[in-house]
């Protein structure tokens, strides 16, 4: 039930933007235009008349194509493959890859991208894979083109470059639905912007005609909470003394191999002092989460030394983390943080269970976790406070604030944190990152991996920036420039001269 | 040794039809991202309603039956996998157990623990040219299902690599979501592989008790299936792997075979049980030296839900 009575008009050739807080229902909304999802009530006109779309066939068969945000393509596959499945060429009846190949390189070509149809999905930075998925839509005739969170992996240079390819669909007739948060994006590109808050489209304004703030606050609704909330992250709310403390850890040439069996880290060298907050920038998939890995004793090392909080890093294990003073926000939550089934009070016991107030010799103490839950979950805001409510019964944002809660609580020397507020409200967002501040102030080092480069500028007292596996750029605030920062996400050396 | 070699090679190619059309099945079914851990019971069964329906119609038929038979016992696997979900380990595992006990019922209340009576086998084709060159000899002689089986892994190999069918059963066991928003559809595909895998692993099982034995026996068939999900495996889910693995499996077989009765003195130094055990060992062996299952489908065994990501 994410949708309730939300309507939309979307006008050939022009491009609209549908904005609002996460869990607002864009994305169902949008679903539901695809086919992929039915509508329990309800109708959709195109041309003026009603329409039902079964599954996304019968939306790719009226001209409407969709970019999600996960990426649909087939990792093992070729571009053309995935392009043209479904509709693969054919020469007595076996797959002509050849006729494959030139027909998307022509749609390619039509539309300006450049992609080779030979190269395996899987072997493609983000950016080009999002070309993929819009070649996808547009080589099957899109006239409407919707894009959900386009985005929300890509660098700065990268987004330009859709901006521009989006502006460019629409000069050539196709009508494009940009579905967003990120508001100051959606107003230097779109013609027309939609405002959802819970299930409803609560306005519609032409983009020419509105202000960031303006539209934060009807996303987040009739002038509530205030103005922590209004979806720009407060630069200026950053430190200003530079940190001084001691170096918690110190780290020189690790090499870990990632999931895949690559080699994910190679030679990562980086150093994090007492009360600051350092930024792990780079585009997904550069060797971030394992960095996080290695330093929360998840990840083996293959190579490389360091000293963390007083210990060697090197054959470190998720307990020796922990009791050195490491705390960790894990990317995922359900895998790693939290196990959903149990009560939050369970949840904020775990790890600690053995010690006061969770445990009283080899005895559960109930009544000191009771009570140290529900102090934990007032002075979070966690909603509902009630600590004896299954974890999956929070949204996703209370359960992240139960994570960030049990971690803090802890009070961690050293606390690393990946994507912490991925997938949360604004409301949600500004109280985590509150706390990681806050955390900083107490004089805890905090390593955060975040995609979400906004976060990252917001919070970072230095940055570092992954490719590859390498550290390609390491900024201090002072010398922060997005554009650059975007250049070493990509890989670009340091400018000389 | 030239006529050991003859011998040795002939009777893999008498061994090995049976794991290579199961092998290929289960291939089929896990690239489309099922499981098919119930191979050894669609054998199971196949062979047993070949055996039984020979006695009534002619061989040829009746290895049809046995096919149509291990289809149906896989749609029981698809029905619990694809529509409801259902943990499709557990799923064929259930499958390797009914197949096994109902088997067995069947067999004693209906013929007695001693297997079904004698059937025709399927007949053997002598190739007049190949007869007496030597080696190459060993290809003549066999029933239809060998050569079938020597020739069906490089129709699998193009079905797979090269048809429209192939591209999209590869790209719904990586990625099922990408197939569907698509507008194709997930459990229809599904659905073609496992029944298509049923097929083949009837037809492995129909061959085992119409051309390999002559009866339907107890314990058929005594883990074949799992050496040919071995072989799949071994053959990184291709078909020209798996059918290469299935024939080095099948040679194991032959020499265990060869072995006991060329060198009888064989059997004072090691117990026979040894040389019962060896497919079954090298399979082991096999199987711990590839080490990590790296090249399955990425989304096999996860069961597909259309409002989810």
């Amino acid at each position: 039930m994410s949708l309730e009575d939300a309507s939309l008009d979307i006008v050939p050739g022009e491009l609209l933007a549908v904005v609002g807080e996460n869990g607002a229902g864009k994305s169902s909304l949008m679903n539901v235009l695809y086919g992929l999802y039915h509508p329990d009530a309800g109708t959709f006109l195109m041309e003026g008349k009603p329409v039902r779309f079964k599954s996304p066939r019968d939306a790719i068969a009226r001209g409407i194509g969709m970019v999600h945000q996960h990426f649909m393509l087939v990792p093992t596959l070729t571009v053309a493959e995935n392009v043209v499945l479904g509709r693969e060429p054919t020469k007595r009846g076996l797959l002509d890859l050849d006729r494959a190949c030139d027909e998307v390189a022509a749609t390619a070509k039509r539309f300006g991208f450049q992609l080779d149809p030979r190269a395996r999905v899987d072997t493609l930075t983000v950016g080009s894979q999002q070309k993929v998925e819009i070649v996808k839509a547009l080589h099957r005739g899109a006239q409407v083109l919707i894009l959900d969170e386009p985005t929300a992996v890509l660098t700065p240079q990268e987004s330009d470059e859709l901006s521009q390819v989006m502006r460019g669909l629409v000069a050539q007739g196709r009508t494009v639905v940009l579905i967003s948060h990120k508001l100051k994006e959606v107003l230097g590109v779109a013609d027309r912007v939609a405002v959802m808050r819970r299930g409803r489209t609560v306005a519609e304004v032409r983009a020419s005609e509105t202000t960031v703030s303006a539209l934060a606050s009807l996303m987040v609704g009739e002038g509530s909470k205030g103005a922590a909330m209004t979806g720009v992250p407060a630069a200026a709310s950053g430190t200003q003394e530079a940190a001084t403390g001691p170096v918690l850890l110190e780290a020189k040439d690790l090499r870990a191999t990632g999931e895949n069996g690559r080699p994910a880290l190679q030679g990562v060298s980086l150093t994090v002092r007492a009360g600051e907050i350092v930024g792990i920038a780079g585009v997904d998939g550069n060797g971030q989460r394992e960095l996080a890995e290695v330093l929360t004793g998840l990840r083996k090392l293959d190579g490389g030394e360091g000293t963390l909080l007083g210990g060697p890093l090197a054959g470190l294990t998720p307990a020796l983390a922990k009791a050195r003073g490491v705390g960790h926000v894990p990317e995922d939550r359900l895998a790693r943080a939290v196990v959903k089934a149990m009560t939050v009070e369970e949840n904020v016991a775990l790890g600690r269970h053995r010690q006061p107030p969770f445990a009283r010799g080899p005895w559960v103490d109930f009544k000191g976790r009771r009570e140290r839950t529900n102090q934990l979950l007032n002075s979070y805001d966690v909603r509902p406070p009630d600590p004896t409510v299954a974890l999956q019964a929070l949204s996703g944002g209370n359960q992240q604030k139960v994570v960030v809660a049990r971690e803090l609580d802890a009070d961690p020397k050293l606390l690393v944190v990946v994507q912490p507020t991925r997938g949360l409200d604004i409301g949600a967002v500004a109280q985590v990152h509150a706390r990681l501040r806050e955390a900083r102030g107490r004089g805890a080092g905090v390593v955060m991996v975040s995609l979400d480069l906004e976060e990252v500028l917001a919070l970072s007292d230095r940055v570092y920036v992954l490719y590859e596996g390498r550290v390609t750029g390491h900024f201090t605030r002072e010398h922060l420039d997005e554009r650059e920062l975007g250049r070493r996400m990509l890989g670009a050396e340091a400018s000389h001269g | 040794m030239l006529e050991v070699f003859h011998s040795l090679l002939f009777s893999t190619l008498d061994a090995a039809p049976a794991l290579v059309f199961a092998a290929l099945g289960a291939m089929l079914s896990e690239r489309a991202g099922v499981v098919s851990v119930g191979v050894e019971g669609m054998m199971r069964t196949g062979a047993f309603c070949a055996a039984v329906a020979a006695l009534v119609m002619p061989t040829p038929l009746a290895v049809l039956v046995g096919m149509a038979a291990g289809a149906g016992i896989a749609g029981v696997h698809g029905f619990l996998s694809i529509r409801w979900r259902s943990d499709q380990v557990v799923s064929g595992m259930a499958l390797n157990l009914v197949a096994m006990a109902g088997g067995t019922f069947l067999l004693e209340s209906l013929y007695g623990p001693n297997g079904t009576p004698a059937i025709t086998q399927l007949s053997r084709w002598n190739l007049p040219g190949l007869s007496h060159v030597p080696l190459l000899g060993a290809l003549s002689g066999h029933a239809a299902p060998t050569y079938l089986a020597l020739t069906l892994p490089f129709l699998f190999h193009l079905l797979l690599s090269r048809t429209p069918l192939g591209l999209r059963l590869r790209a719904v066991g990586d990625k099922p979501h990408a197939v569907a928003t698509l507008g194709l559809s997930v459990p229809a595909l599904r659905w073609g592989a496992v029944l298509g895998g049923g097929l083949m692993a009837g037809l492995g099982g129909a061959v085992l008790s119409t051309a390999v034995l002559d009866r339907f026996e107890q314990h058929t068939p005594a883990g074949l299936g799992f050496m040919a999900l071995a072989a799949m495996v071994f053959g990184r889910w291709t078909p020209l792997g798996a059918f290469a693995a299935a024939l080095f499996f099948a040679f194991g077989n032959a020499l265990r075979i060869g072995l006991a009765s060329s060198a009888p003195w064989l059997l004072d130094l090691v117990p026979q049980g040894f040389l019962l055990a060896l497919p079954y060992l090298l399979t082991l062996l096999v199987l711990a030296l590839q080490g990590q299952r790296g090249h399955a489908p990425a989304a096999l065994g996860t069961p597909y839900e259309q409002e989810s990501r």
